[in-house]
């Protein structure tokens, strides 16, 4: 493949950026939005073809026809800063079917939500938000780095972008800078994710100084030719040899090279939101509503879970390392989903659901098993990120054109609105449906797999993440039921009832409500498995339905079919059923309120203990002593030259008066010495 | 009676204490800028009689007196200049009064 298109897909939103950041605000607000639009549905159309290129052209470089096993290509890959011989860090773009398939979601999801912000970023009387031109340039930025993340042929170009993302994301949530939340809750997602990107940092430093390779090839894919790759378990191994042959193979009763996947994995938590390092996501939800669907719902989120995908053949050498991926995810989607549950504002109920399916994926990649259905678990937690991403942008921009209707985050201001706005109405039902796990919408087949993957790992696993899902459709379906009935309004009538949006932002939900529907029938074991081995024989529309396995399947949807009707009998009507469960648990109520208090625990380690007891004494050490002594030195300069200055009085005559006694009494003094 | 070189110096020494006495204790620019001509002047008597009496073959003390007579003349000229535009700004020319660009 030439490397022109690879090329423009990443310059174009580069490009955008600058043209919009550098000359927005020369332009009209309508031309800014138009431009950036255009140039990220040129990208997408672009993305498209490279990717439909990648997966079914059949070209040899792509796919190996023989044993009809998907290759890694490196289309290019440029040093960029050479430091020394082994430490090059080089920019390129490698294509395999992950990167191919987050080249299709990213650029889908950014074009829906640049044609949405269209809509969105005004108010009701067609008046722009100011900043619009500023916003659109954000999310070019955000784009580009995204897609440069994916694309990433070693692990630090990935760091680069991984932080660029950051600093990207850093720029939406606080868009709204007026906004003191705003402005805290920006900060608090780079600190928290900066933190987490200290163990990434640490993990390539410890990976690439055993390996002296920065190359994700190198770790895990042998050479079939030039720039040609195929995903193998021996390359794995042989780092894994290179790690237990070193001179230090074990620290702290773990090997280095799980320490090392460890580290990575931290990296991943910060910026997919695991716990404990989950607490920025539901505070980013204050940055606009299509940034939330863009960035914090479908895909900077799920850069952890490509991080582990990505390096996946090396944490399956180290089993220690998958199990934390296991448990921690396990852990966060359950915390995720109980919270989910207790949360007045509905983007907030959003942003606990998808910290609550991040976690499904990590889980996924955790119990994946190459013995078992060829590795289905890291297939699964691919399809469930590509449907996810799909329905949980949909659910969100749905969410956008409610607080834009109302005015308002929390469903207490809404309620039975499902007749004045009835695109919205639909398209969230399929969306609640999708993520729900009802046949057959998208959500159902990916979250299948994965439950089919974790009940071959563990029962014990299964049944808590099966719970999960059952909890995922109540919370769900709770939303749906406050937002759309519960009780009938009486007084919006009129001009000022809600309704629903322009076109510019009913067309991305139509659009995306129909992917939800139909995106489950990707035939992604063919597509995207760990080692590229197809694990499906014949592909029809029919492949992804032929492999259900029903035992799995009708128990999940039947978990679900319960949630719903739960939630159906609790919340379709204005009921005292609700309240008097909130009455009978109000400790278990008040704490997921509250989110189990981790956001008061934070602060109580921060502000308490680390401020207090470290910060505060080196703060003192450093004013009074450090400064202290400069500011002596300062102090003593200045008195002495105040002391001294009557000296300088500019007066001439006292000058020559000084001049003159001195040298008189040079005069006498020479003459007393020669005479003596 | 043999007129010799000090002669001269005494007139001259004298000439210069006044020119110091004068610039030390005058408030009066211009009186001040007077002393010090009369300090010059009695530098160019000093400079006039060593030549006259040490080396009276050479000349070199004549014309570095006719020099330093000249560049007195421009110097004076100057500080005149300066001494009138202060006068303008500040009405007075007391030396007393001007502290302005002190410290």
């Amino acid at each position: 493949m030439q490397p022109v298109l690879p090329i423009i897909i990443l310059a174009l939103p580069l490009a955008m950026f600058l043209f919009l950041g550098l000359l927005g605000n020369k332009m009209s607000h309508r031309l800014a939005g138009i431009l950036g639009t255009l140039g990220m549905g040129t990208t997408m159309v672009l993305s498209y073809i490279v990717a439909f290129t990648y997966f079914f052209s059949g070209n040899p470089d792509f796919i190996d026809a023989d044993t009809h096993t998907r290759l890694q290509y490196v289309v290019f890959n440029q040093d960029w800063l050479a430091f020394t011989d082994f430490l090059v860090i080089r920019l390129g773009f490698l294509l395999d079917p992950i990167s191919a398939l987050l080249l299709v979601v990213i650029t889908t999801i950014s074009f829906m939500v640049h044609l949405y912000s269209n809509g969105y970023m005004r108010d009701h009387h067609g008046v722009w938000e100011t900043g619009f031109q500023r916003f659109y340039a954000f999310l070019s930025l955000f784009s580009f780095s995204m897609l440069g993340l994916v694309v990433a042929t070693n692990i630090f170009q990935m760091y680069i972008f991984w932080e660029l993302v950051g600093a990207s994301s850093f720029l939406l949530i606080g868009f709204y800078y007026t906004k003191p939340s705003a402005v805290s809750a920006s900060k608090k997602a780079f600190i928290v994710t900066r933190f987490a990107d200290l163990g990434f940092l640490i993990g390539i430093l410890i990976l690439s100084f055993y390996t002296g390779t920065f190359n994700f090839t190198d770790f895990t894919s042998t050479a079939v030719s030039t720039d040609v790759y195929q995903i193998s378990a021996g390359t794995a191994e042989g780092i894994k040899a290179i790690f237990a042959n070193s001179a230090v193979p074990v620290f702290m009763g773990a090997s280095v090279l799980t320490w090392a996947l460890v580290l990575i994995f931290m990296g991943g938590m910060g910026k997919s939101a695991m716990m404990p390092l989950h607490i920025w996501l539901p505070d980013a939800m204050e940055g606009p509503t299509p940034v939330s669907a863009l960035i914090h719902a479908a895909t900077m989120v799920v850069a952890g879970v490509y991080l582990v995908a990505r390096l996946f053949p090396l944490y399956m050498m180290e089993q220690a390392a998958l199990d934390i991926v296991t448990i921690v995810g396990a852990i966060t989607a359950l915390y995720a989903a109980i919270v989910a549950c207790t949360q007045i504002d509905i983007k907030r109920v959003l942003a606990f659901s998808t910290i609550s399916q991040i976690a499904f994926m990590m889980v996924s990649l955790g119990v994946a098993d190459v013995d078992f259905h060829h590795g289905l678990g890291y297939m699964a937690s691919m399809f469930h990120l590509f449907t996810h991403a799909m329905f949980k942008a949909l659910l969100f921009l749905c969410a956008g054109a409610l607080i834009h209707a109302i005015g308002s985050n929390d469903y207490t201001e809404m309620h039975g609105l499902r007749k004045y706005m009835p695109v919205t109405h639909i398209t969230f039902l399929i969306g609640c449906l999708a993520i729900a796990g009802i046949i057959p919408f998208a959500g159902f087949f990916s979250k299948d797999e994965i439950l089919t993957a974790v009940g071959g790992y563990s029962t014990f696993w299964y049944i808590w993440m099966s719970l999960v899902a059952g909890l995922t459709a109540f919370y769900m379906f709770r939303l749906y039921y406050l937002i759309f009935w519960w009780k009938e309004h009486t007084v919006r009538e009129g001009h000022h009832a809600p309704h629903d949006q322009p076109w510019t932002m009913t067309v991305p939900l139509v659009i995306l409500a129909a992917v939800s529907c139909v995106a489950g029938f990707v035939p992604m074991g063919d597509l995207v498995t760990w080692n590229g081995h197809s694990s499906v024989e014949n592909v029809s529309f029919w492949t992804n339905f032929k492999a259900l396995d029903w035992g799995v399947a009708s128990i999940s949807l039947a978990v679900a079919i319960v949630a719903i009707l739960l939630a159906t009998i609790m919340y379709k009507k204005e009921n005292p059923l609700p309240a008097r469960m909130k009455n009978a648990m109000p400790n278990l109520w008040r704490w997921a309120h509250h989110r189990f208090y981790w956001d008061e625990l934070y602060l109580f380690i921060t502000h308490k203990i680390i401020f207090n007891s470290i910060c505060r004494p080196i703060a003192w050490f450093d004013r009074h002593i450090i400064d202290g002594t400069m500011d002596s030195f300062a102090w003593m300069a200045n008195k002495a030259s105040y002391a001294i200055r009557g000296l300088q009085s500019g007066s001439i005559q006292m000058y020559v008066w000084v001049y003159l006694i001195g040298a008189l009494l040079l005069g006498a003094v020479t003459v007393v010495c020669i005479l003596i | 009676m043999e007129i010799t070189a000090i002669y001269y110096l005494i007139p001259a020494l004298i000439m210069f204490c006044c020119g110091v006495y004068g610039f030390i204790t005058r408030k009066n620019m211009i009186a001040i800028l007077i002393s010090l001509e009369l300090m010059l002047n009695a530098v160019d008597i000093n400079f006039v009689v060593f030549n006259r009496f040490l080396y009276p073959e050479q000349m070199e003390g004549m014309f570095f007196t006719l020099f330093a007579i000249a560049i007195a003349a421009a110097e004076t000229a100057v500080a005149i200049a300066i001494i009138i535009n202060i006068f303008r700004a500040a009405k007075n020319i007391d030396v007393r009064d001007l502290t302005k660009m002190k410290f």
